[in-house]
C-alpha cells in the first residue's frame, strides 16, 4: 500500500527517532557501547546504536511511499535523519553550558566528546547532523533498491557488524586455534581490521547474491529428489549436527563452553516451564523454586563441607533424589493451587517461589541449608573415576540432561497427554467434558516441569560447587519465562533460540549486562508487537497466527 | 423401550432465581427427543445440570439404568456414556480437526504416559487405531480431507459438524445437542436433521436436542418437552405440542394462540 507523506509526518517521525536516541544517550547506553570499537579507526558499537534508530525510521517511512523521482524518498530520509539529530545537539549544548550531571549522571563531557566526534561543539554538532542525515538518506536509498541488490548488501553489512561485535570472543578462539599470526592479521588489537571487514562484506554479499540466483534452482532440484534420497540427505544432516554437538567444546574453547553450559542449564529449565506454560497453559511464576530444591538436595546430599550429610551420596546417586524431591514439591504445591485459573495461579506460584527462597535464607534451616552463607564444597560430578572439572567435561553432563528433557518433552507432546494439555489450554471446561481429569492432567504438567527444573538445579549446584539463596530469586523465573516467550511459547526449538538470545548473548556482550533488563523489556515489547509467535514458533502456533489470506483459502 | 435418562424434580437456583424448576423428563432409549422453549427459559442450564457443568440444587438425574449422575464432575459424566455439544461452538479452535476428535476419544485410551515416552508397541498401535477411528468419524460427519485444518479456520457449518464428531468420539450412549442448527441456513438445517436421524438409525445413539428451529424440532423429534421460566409447560408428540395453546402462548404471548401454527415438519 502506498502512502503520501506530509511535512508534519516527516518532522514528527524524525523527532520520535531523536527522542529515542536522546534517551539512549541519557541512560549512558551509547557512551558505554562507544567503548567497543568495531572496525579499527572507523566506528564503534555506540555509533551503530546511535544511528540505527533514524535509519530504521527513515527506511520504514519511505519504503512504501509514492514518489515521482528517487530524489524524493532519499530527501525524506535525509530530513528525518537531520531532525532526529536535533535533540542530541540540544543535549550537547546543554551539557557544555550547564552542569547536568547532578541530575543526569550519564550526561558527561565524554558523551559530548562522543557525539561531536571530538571536533568541538559547533563543528561537531554540524557533523552529527550531517552524519545522521546522510545515513538516514542512505537507509531510504537502500529501501529503494531492487531486492536483488538490497538483500546481499544488507546481509553483508549484518555479517560485518556481527563478527565485529563478537570480535573479542572470536579473537581468543582464532588465536588459540590458528595461532597468534592469523589473529593479528584479522584483528587490530581487539577490533576488526578494515580490510578484513571489507573482505567479510564481499564474501557474505557474494554468497547471498549467488544463493539468490541459484538457490531456487537448488531447492527445485532438491524437491525433485526421490523420498528415499531426501531421507538420506536429512539423515546426513542430522549426523553432521550430532557430530557438531558432540565436539562443540573443542570448537568453542573453555570460555565459550562455560557460556554454553549456562545456556544449557536455562534450556533445561525452559524445556520444563515450556511444558507447564506452553503446553498446558498454566502460568507458573515461581518456577525457580524447583530449581532451588534440586540444587539444595544435591548440595545437602553430596557436600564435603560442614553441611554435607556425608552418607555416601555421589553426584549420580543424588541426581535422582533431587529430581524426585522436586517432583514431590511440584505435586505438593500443585494439589491445592491447581483449582485456580490464570492470574490467581500465577500469583500463588509467585508466592511459592518466594517462600522457598526465604526458607533457604532463614535461620530456621540455617543448620541444614546454611542460611545466607549457602552450601559450599559441593563436589563436581565424577565419571568412572574422572572428576569432571573443566567446562568442556561438564558440557556433556548438561548435554545429557538437555537431550533427555528434549526426548521426554517431545514424546509427551505427541501423545495423548500432550493433546490433553493442549485441549486444556484452549478450553478447560470443554476439556473436562471430554472425560479427562483436570487435576491429574495439570499435576502431570507441573510434575514434569518440576522434574526438569530440579535436574537443572542439581547440575547447577554440582557445576558451581557452591549455592547461595540469592541465586534463586524471582529474576530466574522471569528470565526463563521471557526466554520461552522470545523463542515461541510451546515450541521446543524455541526454548533453544530463546536461551541463546536471552542468556547467551548477554554473556558475550558484557557491556549489555548493565542494561539487561532494559533490553529484555524492549525486546519483549517488540516481539509482542511484531512477532508474537516468537523466533522459532511451534508449527501449531504458526497456524494460529495464519493470515486472513490463508483463512479465506481454507474456506474455499 | 427402556428409559436411558430420567430427571426427577431437578431444581437449579442461582441466588433468588430459579433457573430450572423441578423439570422432569424421561428419554427413551434409541429415540430422538427435544427440549424447546423461549430464550432464557433455562434449557441450557438444564443441560448443564445433566452434564455436570452445574450441580443441581435439588433433584435426581438417573442415567442408563440406575446410575445417579447428579453432582458428578463433567469428566465423570462423560465416562458414564454421555456426551454433548455447545450452543456457541466450543471447539479447541487452535487444534486441527483430527486432534479435536482425538481429544474426544480420551476415555478409550488405555496406555500410560510412560509407554508414550518409550513408544511401546501398544502405544503405537493405540495411536494408529485412534487415528483411524478419528478419520472414520471425520468422514462420517462429511468432513473428509479436512483433518489437518485448524478448527477455527473451518467454515461455520463444518465447525458444527466437527463438534458433533468430537462428541461422538467418546462413543456415547446419549448425545446432547445444544442448538445444533443455530446460525445455519434452512438448507444446512435440513441436512443436519437428516444427519441426526442417520446417527440414531445407523449408530444407534439416543439424541436429546435443545433447538429453536421449529422445522427441525417438529420434523425430527419423537417426543418434546416445552420449558418456560424453568418449568415444564407441555410434553408430548410434535402434533400435541403444535396444537397446545399453552405453548403458543409461551412463544408468542397470550392472545396469539388462535389460528397459529408452529411450523410443520419438512
Amino acid at each position: 500500500m502506498n502512502k503520501s507523506i506530509t511535512i508534519k509526518d516527516i518532522i514528527s517521525k524524525g523527532l520520535i527517532a531523536g527522542v529515542v536516541i536522546l534517551s539512549l544517550n541519557v541512560i549512558g547506553f551509547i557512551t558505554l557501547l562507544g567503548e567497543r570499537e568495531l572496525i579499527t579507526g572507523w566506528f564503534s558499537l555506540g555509533h551503530v546504536f546511535l544511528v540505527a534508530t533514524p535509519m530504521a525510521v527513515a527506511y520504514f517511512t519511505t519504503k512504501n511511499m509514492d514518489y515521482e523521482s528517487k530524489a524524493k524518498p532519499i530527501g525524506v530520509g535525509f530530513v528525518i535523519g537531520a531532525v532526529s539529530a536535533i535533540p542530541s545537539i540540544i543535549l550537547v549544548f546543554l551539557e557544555t553550558n550547564t552542569d547536568l550531571r547532578q541530575f543526569l549522571a550519564n550526561v558527561s563531557p565524554a558523551l559530548t566528546e562522543f557525539l561531536t566526534f571530538g571536533q568541538g561543539v559547533v563543528a561537531g554538532s554540524f557533523i552529527l547532523l550531517l552524519f545522521f542525515a546522510v545515513m538516514s538518506a542512505l537507509a531510504s536509498f537502500v529501501g529503494l533498491l531492487d531486492k536483488k541488490i538490497q538483500h546481499p548488501l544488507v546481509t553483508g553489512v549484518a555479517w560485518v557488524l556481527g563478527i565485529a561485535t563478537f570480535s573479542e570472543v572470536l579473537l581468543i578462539r582464532i588465536r588459540d586455534t590458528f595461532g597468534r599470526g592469523v589473529a593479528k592479521f584479522i584483528f587490530e588489537g581487539e577490533t576488526l581490521n578494515p580490510i578484513i571487514a571489507l573482505f567479510i562484506f564481499l564474501v557474505a554479499a557474494g554468497i547471498t547474491l549467488w544463493w539468490d540466483q541459484k538457490g531456487d534452482g537448488i531447492k527445485v532440484t532438491f524437491a525433485g529428489f526421490s523420498p528415499q534420497k531426501k531421507k538420506q540427505l536429512s539423515k546426513g544432516r542430522s549426523l553432521i549436527l550430532m557430530v557438531v554437538i558432540l565436539f562443540l567444546p573443542l570448537l568453542l574453547g573453555s570460555y565459550l563452553t562455560e557460556v554454553t553450559n549456562n545456556v544449557g542449564i536455562y534450556i533445561l529449565m525452559g524445556l520444563g516451564l515450556n511444558i507447564v506454560v506452553g503446553f498446558a497453559g498454566l502460568l507458573d511464576l515461581g518456577y525457580v523454586a524447583f530449581f532451588a530444591i534440586g540444587a539444595y538436595v544435591m548440595g545437602v546430599l553430596t557436600s564435603e563441607g560442614a553441611l554435607g550429610l556425608d552418607i555416601g551420596f555421589t553426584f549420580w546417586t543424588a541426581l535422582p533424589v533431587a529430581v524426585l524431591t522436586a517432583i514431590l514439591f511440584g505435586i505438593i504445591l500443585g494439589v491445592p493451587v491447581l483449582g485456580m485459573r490464570g492470574d490467581y495461579l500465577a500469583i500463588v506460584t509467585l508466592g511459592f517461589g518466594e517462600i522457598i527462597r526465604v526458607l533457604a535464607v532463614s535461620d530456621v534451616f540455617k543448620g541444614t541449608l546454611g542460611g545466607a552463607q549457602g552450601i559450599l564444597q559441593i563436589p563436581k560430578p565424577e565419571f568412572f573415576g574422572i572428576r569432571l572439572v573443566q567446562p568442556e567435561q561438564l558440557y556433556y553432563v548438561v548435554l545429557g540432561g538437555v537431550l533427555l528433557a528434549v526426548f521426554i518433552a517431545t514424546r509427551l507432546r505427541d501423545s495423548r497427554l500432550g493433546r490433553q494439555w493442549m485441549a486444556m489450554r484452549e478450553d478447560e471446561d470443554v476439556a473436562e467434558a471430554m472425560g479427562m481429569n483436570l487435576v491429574a492432567t495439570k499435576l502431570m504438567a507441573f510434575a514434569t516441569g518440576a522434574a526438569f527444573s530440579g535436574l537443572a538445579g542439581a547440575i547447577f549446584a554440582s557445576k558451581l560447587t557452591s549455592i547461595f539463596p540469592h541465586s534463586f530469586n524471582l529474576i530466574i523465573s522471569i528470565n526463563v519465562l521471557a526466554l520461552i516467550i522470545v523463542g515461541g511459547v510451546g515450541s521446543i526449538p524455541g526454548v533453544f533460540a530463546g536461551a541463546l538470545i536471552l542468556v547467551g548473548l548477554p554473556e558475550l556482550l558484557r557491556e549489555f549486562a548493565e542494561f539487561r533488563m532494559l533490553i529484555y523489556g524492549v525486546l519483549l515489547i517488540v516481539m509482542m508487537l511484531y512477532k508474537p509467535e516468537g523466533f522459532l514458533p511451534d508449527e501449531r502456533r504458526k497456524r494460529e497466527s495464519s493470515t486472513d489470506e490463508e483463512l479465506s483459502l481454507a474456506e474455499n | 423401550m427402556s428409559i436411558i435418562l430420567s430427571t426427577r424434580n431437578v431444581i437449579k437456583r442461582f441466588g433468588g432465581l430459579v433457573a430450572v424448576n423441578s423439570f422432569e423428563i424421561e428419554v427413551k432409549e434409541n429415540s430422538i427427543s427435544s427440549v424447546i422453549g423461549p430464550n432464557g427459559a433455562g434449557k441450557t442450564t438444564f443441560f448443564n445440570c445433566i452434564t455436570g457443568f452445574y450441580t443441581p440444587t435439588e433433584g435426581e438425574i438417573i442415567f442408563d439404568g440406575d446410575h445417579h449422575i447428579e453432582g458428578l464432575r463433567p469428566d465423570q459424566v462423560t465416562l458414564k456414556g454421555l456426551s454433548r455439544t455447545y450452543q456457541n461452538i466450543r471447539l479447541f479452535s487452535k487444534m486441527t480437526a483430527i486432534e479435536n476428535i482425538l481429544v474426544g476419544q480420551h476415555k478409550h485410551f488405555k496406555t500410560h504416559w510412560l509407554e508414550a515416552i518409550f513408544k511401546t508397541k501398544g502405544f503405537i498401535k493405540e495411536e494408529e487405531e485412534a487415528l483411524e477411528e478419528a478419520i472414520r468419524l471425520l468422514n462420517f460427519v462429511g468432513l473428509s480431507g479436512l483433518g489437518d485444518q485448524v478448527a477455527h479456520n473451518l467454515p461455520y457449518g463444518a465447525q458444527r459438524r466437527l463438534e458433533i464428531a468430537r462428541a461422538l468420539a467418546s462413543k456415547p450412549k446419549l448425545l446432547l445437542l445444544d442448538e445444533p442448527t443455530a446460525g445455519m441456513n434452512p438448507n444446512e438445517s435440513i441436512e443436519l436433521m437428516h444427519f441426526i436421524r442417520r446417527l440414531r438409525d445407523e449408530v444407534g445413539i439416543t439424541v436429546l436436542l435443545i433447538e429453536h428451529d421449529m422445522k427441525v424440532v417438529m420434523g425430527i423429534s419423537e417426543e418434546i418437552w416445552v420449558m418456560d421460566f424453568g418449568q415444564k409447560i407441555a410434553e408430548g408428540t410434535p402434533h400435541d405440542i403444535q396444537t397446545n395453546p399453552k405453548v403458543i402462548e409461551a412463544y408468542l404471548g397470550s392472545g396469539a394462540a388462535s389460528g397459529l401454527n408452529l411450523g410443520k415438519g419438512e
